[in-house]
């Protein structure tokens, strides 16, 4: 089982948050070691989930741990929303598939770049995506 | 650069820039009769689907403008990631850096020259 190492949490609530949560999820995949490659994915991952809780989720949260499994470090990203919901989560992780005006892209695309990703939503009461990089 | 455009994106853009970007530009291109646009994303460490969204949407924009778009300096990592995220921009132009996307336009430039002399 992995130990937590460190954690800490964040606003979603403007875009600008949106680019600071960049900014610290790339402090921690560096202060983790991460190559520029691992880290540029989990960045690009943080944005779109960022993008998806502050555009369809009305704003939220994320919360970041640091985790150790022996030799191995990661980083896990919980993006948290109130908004409402996702009614058909299959369908919401199909490619090209958007409810508003973007490629369809966000869900998918950041599921492909994170090697644990996981999905509860309620409908009413709000979506949470928790995802990791290893290193 | 004549009648070409250089824009050089240089920080970590927030949404409402990027669109604001896209609008600045196309309203460059029209007011200016560019021919050709040179976007240089060498400082960018991310871009992800609205980021290249946008970049797709003003090379479209500027096409119906008569203006080709070249975009350089992908860094190898965002290169990786954005086509792994699922975006491979079809239809965007592009090259590896300032000086063979400068290359790229005059080519196409005299190109189209040649054709309209021809016409003649």
């Amino acid at each position: 089982m992995p130990t937590l190492h460190s954690s800490g949490e964040l606003p979603l609530k403007s875009e600008h948050d949106m680019v600071l949560g960049r900014q610290t999820v790339r402090r921690l995949a560096q202060e983790q070691g991460f190559s520029l490659v691992d880290q540029t994915k989990i960045v690009t991952a943080a944005s779109e989930l960022a993008r998806n809780a502050l555009i369809y989720g009305g704003g939220g949260m994320l919360k970041w741990e640091v985790l150790l499994d022996g030799l191995k470090r990661g980083v896990r990203l919980t993006f948290q929303d109130q908004g409402p919901g996702i009614a058909n989560v299959e369908l919401a992780l199909t490619d090209g598939w958007t409810s508003g005006h973007g490629l369809g892209l966000g869900l998918s695309g950041a599921r492909r770049l994170v090697n644990d990703f996981e999905l509860d939503s309620v409908v009413g009461q709000g979506t949470r995506v928790t995802v990791t990089r290893w290193k | 650069m004549g009648e070409f455009l250089l824009v050089t994106i240089q920080v970590d853009m927030h949404d409402q820039l990027a669109l604001r970007l896209q609008d600045d530009l196309t309203q460059a291109i029209d007011a200016n009769g560019t021919k050709g646009v040179l976007i240089d994303i060498s400082a960018l460490e991310m871009v992800d689907s609205f980021i290249g969204r946008m970049i797709a949407d003003i090379s479209g924009m500027a096409r119906i403008l008569d203006a080709k778009t070249v975009l350089v300096g992908m860094q190898p990592a965002v290169a990786i990631t954005l086509v792994e995220l699922g975006l491979s921009l079809p239809g965007v132009a592009t090259a590896l850096n300032v000086e063979r996307g400068m290359q790229l336009l005059k080519h196409t430039r005299d190109e189209a020259d040649a054709d309209t002399a021809l016409e003649r």
